[in-house]
């Protein structure tokens, strides 16, 4: 059946779970690009065919047409989505990618999550006159100014903004402006205690 | 300190506003974008006269002496409004994202005299955004596809949003005669008179110049 594998690279997206990134399938990609040459040399003879008087063939044209068509979008539909996760991982994790899921990704992708980190640096930089605004902090409404972590790992010294040094040893707890440490909660690093 | 959150005026739309003003209208505006389906007119005036306003503020709270507790609630004050701020420029990027290229096409459909949609960084963002994602999508896909699927037919591609969202909202000023619903062959046409204070749950399509007017905000 056509447009089998451009389905089976929709089904991946849907089954990867959120916050990771599956691997770039270029063999799948190969593949559906391998199909839609197949389908369109097949429909250029048929047509050939057609135009010379064999009608009948106009409706498998058409069937192989829409193959095409499906296996564009069904692929188009893939790199699209693997774009967003891709823009997700930026706000999350900030303009390094874990080793991990750039393992995932194929090179170009690389390149454009470079691409659109420098877009959102400029663009973030560029609000207002002095010097930007940082729109990856501040991700949720403030509550408290400062709130209670406490380390996940050594992470080693972390100077605040009024100049004391703090040294982060893992499982070592901490009062804290939030706006201070809230990358360092989303990264992992510390870990924010609800009493 | 406090006299800066209360005296010291912006001017926007060469009115004089004092900073407690161009914060509600902040918030306003960051509340109709929020709960919009669409993206409203860029409020870079706000954006930059709040941006000021923080800056003085620390400022300020350099010069105060260490100690004092109304520096606390002056940090947390700051704090809220940034997270305003970002909030809002964080919701158009992602509308920008979502709907680059309709929103280009707005954007170049509107006539000389209305307000932009876009602030220039934000257009700028937009037209950067666009030519990458087709520039990937060329360089993984399209090249390597027959001759007659290279294209990417901005017709069918486009996604747009979705204008017939229902929304919350109250009724700032009285207005009269909205067209809801078109007459059709079945139904009459559907005409709401909307008085203020007013709070209903509509469809977006025939509010949205009301919204940007400001007759409405959405809650």
């Amino acid at each position: 059946m056509f447009a089998e594998k451009a389905l089976e690279l929709i089904r991946e997206l849907k089954r990867c779970v959120d916050g990771t990134m599956s691997p770039y399938n270029e063999d799948a990609v190969r593949q559906v690009l391998d199909e839609m040459k197949a389908l369109f040399e097949h429909n250029q003879r048929d047509v050939s065919a057609a135009v010379a008087g064999e009608s009948e063939l106009y409706s498998s044209v058409h069937l192989r047409h829409a193959g095409l068509e499906r296996n564009k979008r069904c692929l188009l539909a893939y790199l699209y989505n693997r774009l967003e996760n891709i823009k997700k991982m930026r706000w999350e994790f900030g303009s390094v990618l874990p080793a991990d899921i750039k393992y995932n990704l194929c090179e170009q992708e690389v390149q454009w999550f470079n691409k659109y980190n420098k877009m959102l640096a400029n663009y973030m930089r560029s609000i207002g006159d002095a010097g930007g605004l940082d729109l990856t902090q501040d991700m949720k409404p403030p509550k408290t100014l400062y709130v209670e972590v406490r380390c996940l790992v050594d992470h080693g010294e972390f100077e605040t903004q009024d100049g004391n040094i703090l040294v982060l040893k893992k499982n070592s707890q901490h009062f804290l402006l939030r706006s201070e440490c809230e990358h360092l909660i989303r990264q992992g690093i510390l870990e924010h205690c609800v009493h | 300190m406090s006299s800066d959150t209360d005296e010291m005026g912006g001017d926007t739309e060469e009115e004089v506003m004092t900073a407690a003003e161009v914060l509600e209208k902040l918030e306003e505006a960051w509340l109709n974008e929020k709960f919009s389906p669409d993206l409203l007119e860029t409020k870079t005036d706000l954006v930059e006269c709040m941006l000021e306003q923080i800056t003085a503020m620390e400022e300020n709270i350099q010069r105060a002496k260490k100690g004092d507790f109304k520096i606390s609630i002056h940090r947390m004050e700051i704090d809220r409004i940034r997270y305003v701020l970002s909030s809002y420029l964080r919701i158009r990027l992602k509308k920008i994202e979502d709907f680059t290229a309709y929103i280009l096409h707005q954007e170049s459909q509107r006539k000389e005299e209305d307000s932009p949609l876009l602030s220039p960084e934000e257009y700028k963002f937009a037209k950067e955004y666009q030519t990458s994602v087709e520039g990937h999508f060329n360089s993984l896909a399209l090249r390597h596809m027959p001759a007659n699927s290279q294209t990417l037919d901005h017709k069918l591609t486009v996604i747009q949003p979705n204008l017939d969202n229902y929304i919350f909202l109250r009724v700032n000023e009285d207005t009269q005669g909205i067209l809801i619903e078109e007459e059709t062959l079945d139904t009459g046409e559907e005409i709401v008179d909307l008085e203020k204070g007013d709070q209903h749950i509509m469809r977006y399509r025939p509010l949205a110049p009301h919204v940007a007017s400001s007759a409405v905000s959405l809650i």
